[in-house]
């Protein structure tokens, strides 16, 4: 936990006789461990409160009174303390207290997960006596006992650190563990029957100093000492959560949390923590499959399937203008594989219809083009974050964490606008949830002050409140996505658009949750768009430099690629792992779009509903089978490894991409992953400075966030051209080099310790040297400008770097109608979507898919009790598009008049909605 | 339903709101809870956690780590012979053999018409007093085996039923505090001086 305010005093202490200086307020055991002395330690964690449980960091310390025996972890260094950590007494301690916790512990470490990297075998070396007097009877209980559907407890093996339980309370705030009896008889363990269930329990086996906690998926699968280990970004949400992937023999066997200071803190969700099983499924496309004269998907050879998707792409191509080719999807890619495809589908097939998105998010243009906020802005001491979208819990859960923890601890205020109640409703100062629909006039009489009367079914008292909260807020923070597939996207736009422009100094944190969503965009794969965050025209002319074509004009969202597509309109549709059928908030367009373009070219690892229906299918790597970069949502560009292989003859996105241009004639430039991204780093205006050696440099290794801000970002040399970067950079992405923690020096009692601040300070100089480097380009560029004179001077943007073209700017659309009020037989339509459901991620993690929670439509007890049926009872639900069947719930968390459905739990949520409504309602009747 | 009953339940509200935080309410209605049902039963528990806004778990930890929660139902009197140091060398361990002998159930069981609950306890504070044993929390002292069995015949006889409430009663009158005597409960954060009855800091020269 960063206190930047601080950073120019320091506090003086004396470690071992040597005169040290410590920040202030800092633990005393993080002091000595900066220095270079390593206390022994299990309960504290650098992330969590110090509790002082374990007692094993007790040294030798005066503060004013002479030597006495203190927990270091309890103690905030001050000025003249001294400090022994090698005296007699402190070692005399220490290996008593190791002795004390191995008296009931059990062990039985050649079979215990843990053996070969448990914090209490190792200090037990390190710091224990060797030996124990302790020859009685050791306590017993019932081996592991399963307290959650991931996680097992062997309490014989707990130490009782409280680090789990501390965990599950101060950080997840799911309490559902907690020590339970006293004195001998304590032990961890849950109420009965109420598992600890939490999205987070993973993160209690990661931090539990013994064997105790092991989760289900990692289970006497490996020793540790037969684990490699590389550093990457979890590709699961856009939170993009960094990560330590274990492998062994071409598997993946484990992910654990690496901490990450401006994003998750060490922490993972456990989707995002053991999704990692899906890589291995044996339903994974290992062969391309072809559409046979019966009508099946068959097995076919590369050659044959490429040639089948060139020739259709050269159709589409030749029979009509862009108008024939379309491309949906790459969300889920590495940002080298949606860029070559961007260059492909607009450089070379000259189309412009590409949507990453697919209509369940937000217009390219708002995401990209408003000022963007990071995650420790929002989670700054005192702020304020108004979170306009969905449940983070549930979508972004490790964002869920960051907001979390800077309300609780923080003093940071949250104000929510959803359509119903969330995760963080209970930390919110306040909360409305504005009739959908209505949402952006509730912004709007919030902004006017107009709050006389209620508005989209919000009161006027908690309109004022709202207000209040949010004037002279500062920081604000606004976290904007859609709230519910079942309002438009346009209202969501809308009511950005108002803030934008109402509060100037709000930044944004757009929270669209697919993996690598932010990274499609900034490639440029949204209509419109080039790659860079630029605009159509404002980059024609640069990139018609750069790459073989540009289209004319502006092409059609994933709306109106998929209507294009049901009038018969598009020629060949691309899905790059997309599922319309599954994720377009319109099923009835999904489904006639699939039917009525002519071949459909899926680029996909499981064969999804709608890969099912295409004619060419082309298996490709996935998440840790591809090297390259991916983007948050902040717009920070992380590292990804490869460390398996994929399935069969399944390859990399880019390798097609580039595969499908040749065929077609034209060379992409590009033949490996460095290439593609000297590549972006020489054209993209938002990238530059961002080089593969800068990406791997040790005080990088949180990421860069693009565009990079000069003064907080390390950048490693200026922009050069195409082709000349290449080389070098092949070495600078060198897998088996993880880039090391910023705090690394720190974190490791390590002889190597002394070489490294020396490397860091290296790098920032260099760092430095080319901040001034891009800063000189961006002033000789802007004298060129001046010079040619083609435009007055002022007018040159701020952000032009090198020649490149201009990034976007939000230009606010014009506002929506709003629905009329919902009849009186009818109930207004939310949708809402669980962090465990169908989509493939989950669905194919076997530890996973059984917890997700299954379909259901939730309605307030007044609502519930007029229809008259029994809890869990099935209804038929009716929308003006479609119906479906599911389960009745009763929820008091669910406002009146409104039906609150979960997406994507097996049942197709998505009949419900049109894609042009701005709200939904719909009837329940019993069947 | 072993959940708090109505009339318990707003009880529990009014103890609530004795206290500047929700959850410093815990204890007090747990021995609510025991007072009902003779011991804190898991619905209780539960109840509790969505009174005072904590989870089950937080409710089951702090209950647990108190002797005088039971979490099984035990007999309408409890009783409890020390056999600490002071009361283990003045005969208790004679006292409780004899117990055992007379109630015919070991330490830790209860009689099968479900009357007597025989404890083996720690010390109980009342070391001048060995060996000493309670009934329900009410001390008994410098017991005698034939004491213990008079008491226990008492207790059968129904003999000591005024004196003592079933197990779980504390106390047959309940602290009722005056609207006009009501003082709001005050938390920390909000208190702004230092409370009346403390000592002003002394001045201390550095
Ligand atoms: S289970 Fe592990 S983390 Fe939890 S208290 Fe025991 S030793 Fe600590
Ligand atoms: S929050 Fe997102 S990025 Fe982080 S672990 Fe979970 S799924 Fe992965
Ligand atoms: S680490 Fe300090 S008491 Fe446990």
């Amino acid at each position: 936990m960063t206190d930047t305010t601080s950073t120019e005093q320091h506090v003086t202490i004396t470690l071992n006789g040597k005169e040290i200086s410590a920040r202030p307020g800092e633990q005393l055991i993080d002091a000595c461990e900066r220095n270079g002395v390593y206390i022994p330690r299990f309960c504290y964690h650098p992330r969590m409160t110090p509790v002082g449980k374990c007692r094993q960091c007790i040294i030798e310390v005066d503060t004013g009174r002479g030597m006495q025996l203190q927990p270091s972890c309890m103690l905030t260094v001050s000025d003249g303390m001294a400090i022994d950590t090698e005296s007699e007494l402190t070692k005399q301690v220490q290996e008593g207290v190791l002795e004390h916790l191995l008296i009931n512990h059990p062990l039985d470490c050649p079979v215990c997960d843990k053996g070969g990297e448990c914090p209490l075998q190792d200090q037990a070396y390190s710091h224990g006596p060797g030996e124990s007097r302790f020859v009685e009877q050791k306590r017993n209980f019932e081996k592991p006992i399963p307290i959650s559907d991931l996680v097992y407890l062997d309490r014989e093996r707990c130490i009782l650190c409280d680090r789990c339980t501390r965990f599950a309370d101060e950080v997840a705030g799911d309490a559902l563990i907690h020590f339970i009896d006293r004195g001998n008889a304590t032990q961890v363990n849950t109420f009965p029957d109420e598992p600890f269930a939490s999205y987070f329990s993973g993160n209690t086996v990661q931090i539990c100093p013994v064997g105790a906690l092991t989760a289900t998926p990692y289970r006497f699968k490996a020793r540790p000492w037969d684990l490699e280990q590389s550093e990457s970004t979890c590709q699961t949400c856009s939170v993009g959560c960094r990560v330590n992937i274990d492998t062994s023999r071409n598997r993946v066997l484990r992910v654990n949390g690496v901490d990450g200071d401006p994003v998750n803190w060490g922490w993972l969700c456990d989707s995002g923590r053991f999704n990692f099983e899906q890589i291995h499924h044996d339903d994974r496309l290992g062969s391309p499959l072809l559409r046979t004269d019966g009508g099946e998907l068959a097995p076919a050879g590369w050659a044959e399937a490429l040639d089948a998707a060139t020739n259709a792409l050269r159709g589409a191509a030749d029979s009509a203008s862009s108008g024939g080719i379309a491309v949906l999807g790459g969300a889920r890619l590495t940002n080298e594989d949606a860029y070559a495809w961007a260059k492909f589908a607009k450089g070379v097939l000259g189309t412009d219809h590409v949507d990453a998105q697919l209509g369940d998010g937000l217009p390219a243009e708002l995401v990209l083009g408003l000022p963007r906020a990071t995650i420790d802005r929002a989670a700054t001491k005192g702020g304020t974050v108004l979170v306009l979208g969905p449940d983070l819990k549930e979508e972004l859960p490790v964002l869920y964490l960051r907001l979390r923890h800077a309300v609780e601890f923080d003093g940071a205020t949250l104000v929510e606008i959803t359509p119903t109640e969330t995760g963080l409703t209970r930390y919110a100062r306040s909360s409305i949830h504005p009739t959908p629909g209505h949402t952006a006039a509730v912004v709007r009489a919030i902004l006017d002050g107009d709050t006389s009367k209620a508005v989209g079914g919000v009161e006027p008292a908690d309109l004022a409140r709202v207000a209040e909260l949010l004037r002279g807020a500062d920081p604000l923070t606004v976290v904007v996505g859609r709230g519910s597939l079942a309002e438009s996207a346009a209202l969501t736009t809308d009511a950005a658009a108002v803030l934008h422009d109402a509060l100037p100094e709000a930044r944004f944190l757009p929270a669209l949750r697919r993996g690598n969503v932010f990274g499609a965009l900034d490639m440029g794969l949204a209509p419109g768009l080039l790659p860079g965050r630029v605009g159509l025209d404002e980059g024609r002319e640069w990139y018609a430099e750069q790459w073989p074509g540009v289209p004319s004009e502006t092409g059609r969202d994933a709306t109106g690629i998929l209507t294009a597509a049901a009038d018969g309109h598009v020629d060949t549709l691309v899905l790059l792992g997309a599922d319309p059928l599954a994720d377009f908030p319109d099923a009835d367009l999904a489904a006639r779009a699939l039917a009525g373009a002519r071949t459909v070219i899926a680029l996909d690892r499981f064969v999804t509903d709608s890969v099912a229906k295409a004619d060419v299918v082309l298996p490709v790597a996935g998440y840790a089978e591809c090297d390259g970069t991916t983007t948050n949502l902040e717009g920070r560009v992380t590292r990804l490894s490869k460390r398996v292989t994929p399935p069969g003859t399944a390859r990399s996105d880019w390798t097609i991409a580039v595969e499908l241009a040749d065929r077609l004639g034209t060379d992409l430039g590009f033949e490996s992953v460095a290439d593609i991204w000297a590549e972006i780093e020489a054209v993209s205006p938002a990238h530059t400075g961002i080089t593969l050696e800068v990406l791997a440099q040790a005080g990088n290794a949180d990421g860069v966030l693009a565009p990079p801000a000069e003064a907080t970002v390390t950048l490693g040399r200026a922009p050069e051209a195409i082709g000349e970067a290449a080389s070098d950079d092949a070495t600078a992405a060198d897998p088996d080099q993880p880039p090391t923690d910023p705090d690394a020096p720190a974190d490791a009692p390590s002889t190597t310790e002394a070489a490294e601040p020396a490397e860091l300070a290296a790098d920032s100089e260099a760092a430095v040297e080319v901040v001034e480097e891009v800063a000189a380009d961006v002033e000789a560029d802007a004298a060129e400008a001046d010079a040619d004179s083609d435009e007055p001077s002022e007018e040159v943007p701020a952000r032009v770097v090198a020649g490149r073209p201009a990034l976007l700017e939000f230009v606010a659309p014009e506002p929506v109608a709003e629905p009329g009020p919902v009849d009186a037989y009818a109930l207004r339509l939310v949708t809402r979507r669980k962090l465990y459901d169908n989509g493939t991620l989950t669905a194919h993690s076997p530890s996973l898919a059984p917890i997700a929670p299954g379909p259901r439509i939730a309605l307030n007890p007044v609502d519930f009790d007029k229809v008259g049926v029994a809890e869990g009872d099935e209804v038929r639900v009716t929308s003006a598009a479609g119906a479906v069947v599911l389960p009745l719930a009763r929820d008091a968390a669910t406002p009146r008049g409104r039906a609150v459905v979960t997406t994507n739990q097996g049942v197709r949520i998505t009949e419900l909605l049109a894609v042009d409504a701005a709200a939904v309602d719909v009837r329940i009747e019993v069947p | 339903m072993s959940r708090l009953n109505d009339a318990n339940l707003s009880l529990a509200r009014e103890i609530i709101a004795r206290y500047p935080r929700p959850r410093s309410a815990m204890i007090p209605l747990l021995h609510l809870s025991q007072e009902q049902n003779g011991y804190v039963t898991e619905e209780a528990m539960a109840h509790i956690a969505e009174l005072v806004d904590v989870t089950s778990a937080e409710v089951y930890g702090t209950a647990t780590f108190y002797e005088m929660f039971k979490f099984h139902p035990v007999g309408r009197y409890v009783v409890n012979i020390c056999g600490t140091l002071s009361c283990a060398l003045l005969g208790a361990g004679e006292l409780i053999h004899r117990a055992e002998e007379t109630l015919g159930v070991r330490a830790g069981g209860t009689t099968d018409d479900g009357l007597i609950t025989l404890e083996q306890a720690e010390c109980q504070a009342a070391c001048t007093e060995a060996p000493c044993l309670q009934v329900n929390y009410r001390f008994r002292y410098r017991v005698t085996p034939d004491e213990l069995d008079q008491l226990i015949a008492d207790l059968r006889a129904g003999s000591l039923t005024d004196e003592i409430p079933p197990h779980g009663t504390l106390a047959r009158t309940r602290q009722q505090i005056p609207a006009d005597r009501w003082v709001r409960p005050v938390a920390p954060e909000e208190t702004t001086a230092a409370p009346a009855w403390m000592p002003a800091p002394e001045e201390t020269s550095s």
